[in-house]
Formats: C-alpha cells, structure tokens, sequence
C-alpha cells in the first residue's frame, strides 16, 4: 500500500476527508448563500436570473461546481464507512446510557443528520438543478438580452406550503449538523489551542445559526409575497 | 442504605449473559462503590453462589484497574475512579445498573471483567523511548518551558483505564493513544522518534479495531484523569505530518 493510501484507510486519514470536504462545502454554503439572497431583492428576479446566467456559462464555476457534487458524494461516502466501522467498533450497547451527561445531541447525531441533509440535497436539486438543465425554462429579456427566467421556477416552487415547509426543516437539520460539525473540522486538522479555539467554537455556533437561517428566510418571504 | 443492583452476569467470552437483580442493605454512604460490591461478593459466597467479578486493584485512583459503566456512565456520576466513588453519590431505594466496558476490543472475559490488552499492544507499538535516559539529569539542565511540562505532565496522568473507549459512542481509543502519544511527543526524550511512534500506535489502535473519533468530547468528559481533547488534536497534527515526511514509504 502506497503511504498516501494507508494514511487515508486509517481512522484519522478517514476523519481528515470528512473535515477537508466538510470545510469545502460550508465554503460552498456561504457562495451559494450570496447568490440565493439576489431571490428576495425587489427587482422581480432580474439580478438573480442574470447572475444565474453568469454562473452557468463561467467554465471556472462550472468545474467548482463538478468538485462540489464530487466532495458531497465523498463526504456520504466516508460518512457511510465510518459509521459501519464504528458500529462494528462497538456492536453491544448499553442497556442504560446517559450520553447526555457528556456530549452534546448534535454531535451524536451527525449521521442521521447527514442523511436528512442528504435527502434534501436530492430532492433540491431535483426541484432546480435538473429542472434548469433538462425542463422547460421560460425566456426574459433584460435590455435586448434573454436569460433563463430561474427566478420564475424558483418561486413558483415556493407556493408550495409544503415544500417551503421541508425546505425550512431541512434548513434546521442543516443547523444542528454545522453546530459541531464547523468546529470539530478544526480539531479533526489538528487545530486546537487555547486562544483559538473558543472563538472557532462560538463562531461555528453563529455560522450554524446564521446561514442555515438566512436561506430559510427565503422561501418563507417568497411565499409571502405569492400569495 | 437499601439498594437494588441490576449486575451483568456472564460465565465466559462465549456466554450469551444477561442482568441478575440483587437486593442490598444497610450499606454504608461512606463505602466505596467497590466495598459496596465486596459486601454483595461475600453475601454470595456465603450463600455459595459464584461471586460477581469485577477488576480492581489499588483502590486509590491511580491504577486504572477498576472499571465498570454504572447507571450510563463509565465509573459512575462522579469523574473519578469507581474505586473513588463512594455510596453517598446514591440514595437509598435506588436501583444501580452495572455493565461491563462494551467495545469488540475489549472482549468480556467474565461477568464485568473485559480484557484491555489492547491497550498494552498499542503501548509496545511505539509508547516508549528506544534508547536509556540515563539517570535522572539535573535540575534545568536540558531547558523546558513550565508550560510544555505541565502539559506534558497531564498527558502524563492517564492510566489507561479504558473509559475513554467505554464512554464514546464509537468505542474509540483516541484520547488515550493521544495521551500516550502527547506525554513523549512534547519532551525532549520522547520528541526524537514522535513521527515513527504517531505511525505505529496508530497503526496499531486501527488493527485493535478501535472505532474513529467524531469529535464528541464524552471520552473527555468521561475521563478520571480529565485528559484533554487538545491531545486528540496533536495526535492528529503529529500523524499527518509523519505521514507526509518520513521516509518510508
Ligand atoms: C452542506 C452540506 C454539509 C456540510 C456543510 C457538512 C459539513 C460537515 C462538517 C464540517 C463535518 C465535521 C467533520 C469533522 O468532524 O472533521 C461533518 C461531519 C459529518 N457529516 Fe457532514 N456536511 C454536509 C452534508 C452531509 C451529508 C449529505 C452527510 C451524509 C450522508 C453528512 C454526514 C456527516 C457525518 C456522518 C459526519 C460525522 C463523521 C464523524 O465524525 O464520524 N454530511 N459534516
Ligand atoms: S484517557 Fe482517561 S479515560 Fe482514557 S484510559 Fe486514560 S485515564 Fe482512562
Ligand atoms: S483500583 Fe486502581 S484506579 Fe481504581
């Protein structure tokens, strides 16, 4: 076995993938953030379809955007491995537990969490990325120039009481993974120290609050505003 | 005090075991968990039923031979020893559940005994300096900043009782190997052979089949010794970083 290979089999090398693409997508949240708040701008979707367009033809975005869904894909990969080899590790329970009494819920519970997120990311990219790729896209013209109208399929997704609703669970899961996961990423690349690593922990729980918030505040506006 | 104790009994590695209730009483608030367990052995040999086994050895915390995951936590509510946790962390009527440390890497050898010598083949894996120190050198002859001894010195403190591994929901070795790893990695006796010891101990803590770490803290938490996770993190910075300089490849 190459030393590259045997350092990422080992149960340290496995958790280094998971914190590397971890990092890479709270990286890609707070991007995808900035384009997704253009939704709630009072222009009727004109900076959003535009900057959506700009996105799609940049070749740049379109290999970021390749990595992403590969680093998602590894990031469930691994999540999967690790969880079958930490099962494994301790295949009898306890008949009582006060887990509760040592560690936090969230960070017991990232594999379902990861899961949840994982079906959302589905069921998301479903709704819009397939949609915008291989649907039918209404035209708008902006000064001489036609776009894809994203705009109109995103809001009109968001007159479904029930997909807004999922959308706005899914953003809480996607709360509780972040509330560990951002600062156990640190200590997973060995990033532990005194006078750090208070601020990355409060800063991963204001991360873990804010965004997830930020893009459930969207469909709830635009929900709002349809109806 | 009247207890209800619910006691793991099994017979052998290959029992399938289940829990037997016992009843207790007029035990002491200032027993030890363990004198509290004494007096059920003697009840029961006295009635010649097979006594309950369980490890122990010094009964002062300092060991790390006693073990025992009591009412959902590894050596009791208390962070200390179950030989140093006395019976005034319970009231009277309660019922006690006692389990035995549960990990594939600790097998169960009988009732609440599991064998943790796992640990020690991670220890002969690479927890030792090869070449003699010599004597003890003299005061500040080799300087060392107070900060890294006294870390190095908590690191230090671990001994190796297994409830780290017993308190993670992934049965993982990390905080202790970390430890073991930090006490030697931060002085300069141990710093020489750091990257090759991160290798093989780890190495070895896989091959035991110690689960990974998901950065829960409980094995922290749950620690008598209060090891730090800061050694988790140096245990990582310390494996990477031989990974990508040794030579051996
Ligand atoms: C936007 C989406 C996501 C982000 C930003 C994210 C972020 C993170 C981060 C930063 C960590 C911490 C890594 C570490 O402890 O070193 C983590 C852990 C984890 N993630 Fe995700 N994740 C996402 C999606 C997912 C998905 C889709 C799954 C599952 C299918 C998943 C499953 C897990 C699991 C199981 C862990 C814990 C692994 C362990 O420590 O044992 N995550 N995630
Ligand atoms: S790190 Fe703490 S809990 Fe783990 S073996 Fe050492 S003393 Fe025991
Ligand atoms: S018997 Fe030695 S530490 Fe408890």
């Amino acid at each position: 076995m190459s030393w590259v290979s045997k350092t990422l089999n080992s149960t340290l090398g496995k958790k280094l993938i998971m914190a590397l693409t971890g990092i890479f997508l709270i990286l890609f949240l707070v991007v995808h953030l900035a384009g997704n708040l253009q939704l709630i701008l009072p222009d009727d979707g004109k900076s959003f379809n535009v900057y959506a367009e700009t996105m799609a033809s940049n070749p740049l975005i379109r290999i970021v955007s390749i990595l992403n869904f590969g680093f998602i894909l590894l990031h469930a990969v691994y999540a999967a491995i690790l969880t079958r080899h930490n099962k494994k590790s301790r295949p009898i329970g306890y008949a009582v537990s006060k887990a509760s009494e040592n560690s936090s819920w969230s960070s017991r519970s990232m594999g379902i969490l990861g899961t949840l997120i994982l079906i959302f990311l589905l069921v998301h990219l479903r709704g819009f990325w397939y949609e915008l790729k291989f649907g039918e896209v209404p035209i708008v013209t902006y000064d001489g120039v036609s776009y894809k109208d994203t705009f109109a399929i995103v809001s009109a997704a968001y007159q479904n009481i029930f997909y807004v609703i999922f959308y706005v669970v899914s953003m809480g899961v996607l709360a509780f993974h972040l509330a560990h996961g951002f600062s156990s990423a640190f200590q997973t690349l060995g990033i532990n120290h005194k006078k750090y690593t208070p601020f990355i922990k409060k800063l991963g729980l204001a991360f873990a609050i804010i965004v997830p918030a930020l893009f459930a505040l969207i469909p709830i506006i635009m929900f709002i505003q349809g109806s | 005090m009247n207890l209800t104790l619910k006691v793991w009994r099994q017979k052998n590695p290959s029992d399938k075991g289940g829990f037997k209730d016992y009843t207790l009483s007029g035990i002491s608030s200032d027993m030890s968990f363990l004198e509290m367990l004494d007096v059920l052995n003697e009840d029961l040999s006295e009635k010649g039923d097979d006594p309950v086994h369980f490890d122990h050895d010094c009964r002062e915390g300092i060991c790390g031979m006693c073990s025992l995951y009591i009412n959902g936590q590894p050596h009791g509510p208390t962070q200390t020893t179950t030989c140093q946790l006395h019976m005034r962390s319970f009231k009277d009527g309660d019922t006690i559940t006692i389990e035995p440390w549960r990990a594939s890497s600790f097998p169960i050898i009988k009732d609440l005994v599991v064998d943790r010598s796992s640990f020690d083949r991670i220890i002969q894996s690479g927890g030792y300096v090869s070449v003699n120190t010599g004597g003890v050198p003299d005061a500040n002859e080799i300087p060392i900043p107070k900060i890294i001894a006294d870390e190095a010195f908590d690191s230090a403190t671990c001994i190796g009782c297994g409830a780290c591994v017993a308190a993670c929901k992934n049965a993982s070795a990390m905080l202790f190997v970390s430890a073991k790893i930090s006490q030697l990695a931060l002085l300069p006796q141990g710093k020489v052979e750091k990257r090759g010891r991160a290798e093989k101990m780890v190495a070895q803590m896989d091959d035991e089949g110690f689960g990974a770490c998901t950065n829960t803290g409980a094995c922290s938490a749950e620690c008598p010794k209060g090891i730090d996770l800061s050694n988790i993190a140096r245990m990582n910075r310390e494996y990477f970083a031989a990974s990508l300089s040794t030579e051996e490849h």
